[in-house]
């Protein structure tokens, strides 16, 4: 038996190729199909409202105009204020940076602690976390509301980085075990021996190994608490609204005439940063996500 | 008190399982004691329990005199080279091994100058930049070596260092390791479950079993007086031979008969053993059981038996026979002439051999 030659079943060029051709051009219906409604979405904000009304969804502006802009930033009213989006923007950042910052810190260590550290119970408390991933947000409203309340942060905004710390945990502590269960427990044990201890462990070996993790847990956390609606309407007064609020308010007080555009621009405004997160570290998205071993 | 290590009446179990049981063992400073046995038995976790990184259920640890027991691995004067090697994966070779110094507060000029000697010693320089993802196996192993050694501790402990290396470059770190403890005279405690590692590298041979010690004893002891079944047939490559025989006394001596496939029993004359009855295990080394017609077989007892299979290795040839109804493996030089299929004239040196008792395994002479 030495022949082990092996002749690949035979195909023709022409057909090789139309197939190919035929795969790009499905792709691409695909890709225009998802891409059309931030098409109508980008185009309808740079249009004037009367030419909204004349001319067609599809459509490009035969004017291109940014009043639509200028008004959702600063000028739209949510309700009786007509301030734009811009104070709410802010109330946003200062809202999401901090949580997202507190809530990794804190997973980081939990994830350490649950991953490297095992102590009587370690698997419990994980899989009680876990649990904590898959509670659903209506589910905490009330007891959540009287918690703010007894700790005298309801209507604030630490109230509300407060209820987002609380119910990112969960996830960032999964993510962060996941990563951190994959490093060879004899990493822990050497440095043990060198005389370091659980602190100088984690800032010394296990931080400078992280930055795919820490990448990946902040765009899941920023994500998720920038496009948070439901605790934002539910925890905050006015004054310290979330954009997601403050855009629901643009879009269903108007009176009169709907301004499409205004609406559009505004929504966009809403989605930007996500979408910058997303595009500057999403490289370390996909990595972080399929990766975690670390071959010493 | 020169004993560098001691454990008394160790004792560890996780929950209801006990990993180690009742383990007493103790080294003087100098002497290189392995730790050998299977997967499963326990040494690699009386280890960790030497290094301070598992607590122990019971018993007592003392490092050059001093008791350990509660003490954290930082403290007890070790320093251990693991499997995976274990290096900072983010920091420089030099800052792996200067690591420690650091955590400890030795001051920078301390630490660049034992760097260079370890460096030195083990022909790391060129290296010294280089993360160790950028690093061989080898090199790997070298730079763990270079941790260890920059603490000069009073105990150095070994969880396999070298089972991750490809089998020429374990031959020749085997050699270095050897080398280093010879030159630096430091006691070393070094788990493998290697017997040819084992018995190069050991001044003292620990062979442990589901969590109970074997034997202790030297290479050469253990090798040539296996306290029971277990590690006659764990210890050597390939395996003592362990024929089913019965035994009858004889005046000063005993006769040992051994059923062979068409053919009268073997009858073999033991001189040495009065005490010897009934059925027995005869352990025969390979290299005990020699070709009649060779020097050193000429004067020995042994009888013909039929050969099953000859594996020709090089230097040796392996012969296989049936004995006492199981298989026997002999290693006779290479220019034999045992033909597989053939009678092979056989001499037994039984001034080398082990008896043990059947049903316990245990030795008997």
């Amino acid at each position: 038996m030495t022949d082990t030659s092996y002749a690949p079943p035979t195909q023709s060029r022409g057909l090789k190729i139309a197939l190919r051709w035929g795969l790009y051009l499905m792709l691409g219906v695909f890709a225009v199909w998802y891409l059309l409604p931030l098409f109508v979405m980008l185009t309808t904000s740079l249009k004037s409202l009367e030419e909204i009304r004349t001319g067609s969804l599809i459509a490009l502006p035969r004017e291109v105009t940014f009043d639509a802009w200028r008004t959702a930033w600063s000028g739209a009213c949510t309700g009786i204020q007509c301030e734009g989006l811009q104070p709410y923007f802010w109330n946003s950042v200062m809202l999401a940076v901090p949580a997202v910052m507190i809530s990794t810190v804190l997973g980081a260590m939990n994830g350490y602690v649950v991953a490297q550290w095992q102590f009587r119970g370690a698997n419990i408390i994980f899989a009680l976390m876990l649990f904590g991933c898959f509670i659903p947000f209506q589910v905490v409203l009330l007891p959540m509301a009287r918690t703010l309340g007894i700790l005298n942060i309801a209507g604030s905004i630490p109230g509300l980085i407060f209820v987002h710390v609380v119910y990112g945990i969960g996830f960032t502590t999964l993510f962060f075990r996941n990563y951190y269960v994959t490093i060879p427990a004899e990493l822990t044990k050497a440095a043990k021996i060198d005389g370091a201890g659980f602190f100088r462990i984690f800032w010394s070996i296990f931080l400078p190994l992280s930055l795919p993790i820490i990448v990946v847990t902040v765009i899941w956390q920023f994500t998720q608490i920038w496009n948070d609606f439901l605790f934002g309407v539910s925890f905050s007064q006015a004054g310290t609204q979330p954009i997601t609020v403050a855009l629901n308010n643009i879009v269903n007080s108007t009176t009169g005439v709907k301004a499409y555009n205004v609406d559009m621009a505004a929504a966009i405004i809403a989605a930007l940063p996500t979408l910058l997160v997303y595009v500057v570290a999403g490289k370390y998205f996909i990595r972080g996500l399929t990766a975690g071993s670390v071959k010493g | 008190m020169s004993h560098i290590l001691e454990v008394d009446g160790l004792f560890k179990s996780y929950g209801a399982t006990e990993i180690l049981k009742d383990i007493n063992v103790s080294i003087d400073k100098g002497e290189f004691l392995v730790l050998v046995g299977p997967s499963g038995c326990g040494k690699s976790t009386l280890l960790n329990c030497i290094a301070g990184l598992e607590p122990i259920t019971g018993g007592a640890i003392r490092i050059a005199g001093q008791d350990m027991t509660e003490v954290s691995p930082k403290d007890r004067n070790i320093a251990m080279v693991f499997q995976s090697y274990a290096l900072y994966p983010t920091m420089s070779v030099a800052k792996n091994i200067t690591f420690g110094m650091q955590v400890r507060g030795v001051d920078k000029a301390t630490q660049s100058a034992k760097l260079a000697d370890v460096a030195r010693q083990l022909q790391i320089e060129p290296l010294l930049n280089r993360r160790p993802g950028q690093l061989s196996g080898g090199q790997r192993q070298r730079v763990a070596m270079g941790r260890a050694l920059v603490r000069d501790p009073a105990l150095f402990l070994f969880d396999e260092p070298l089972s991750n290396l490809d089998a020429k470059l374990r031959v020749e770190m085997r050699t270095e390791i050897k080398r280093l403890h010879q030159d630096l005279g430091a006691s070393m405690v070094y788990v493998t479950h290697d017997q040819i590692e084992a018995m190069t590298l050991a001044t003292k041979i620990v062979v442990m079993k589901g969590g109970i010690i074997q034997q202790i004893g030297t290479p050469h002891e253990i090798y040539t007086r296996p306290a029971n079944t277990f590690v006659a047939d764990f210890m050597g490559s390939p395996a003592m031979n362990l024929i089913p025989a019965r035994a009858t006394p004889n005046g000063q001596g005993s006769v040992i008969e051994i059923a062979r496939e068409g053919a009268e029993p073997l009858r073999l004359d033991e001189p040495r053993h009065a005490g010897l009855s009934g059925e027995i295990l005869l352990g025969l080394r390979p290299e005990d059981m020699h070709e009649a017609t060779a020097r050193a077989g000429e004067a020995l007892q042994g009888g013909a038996v039929r050969v099953d299979v000859v594996e020709p290795a090089g230097a040796d040839t392996y012969v296989v026979a049936r004995l006492g109804g199981k298989e026997v493996t002999s290693r006779l030089s290479a220019d034999t002439q045992a033909r597989a299929g053939a009678a092979l004239e056989f001499g037994f040196d039984l001034s080398k051999a082990s008896y043990f008792a059947p049903e316990t395994g245990e030795r008997l002479a």
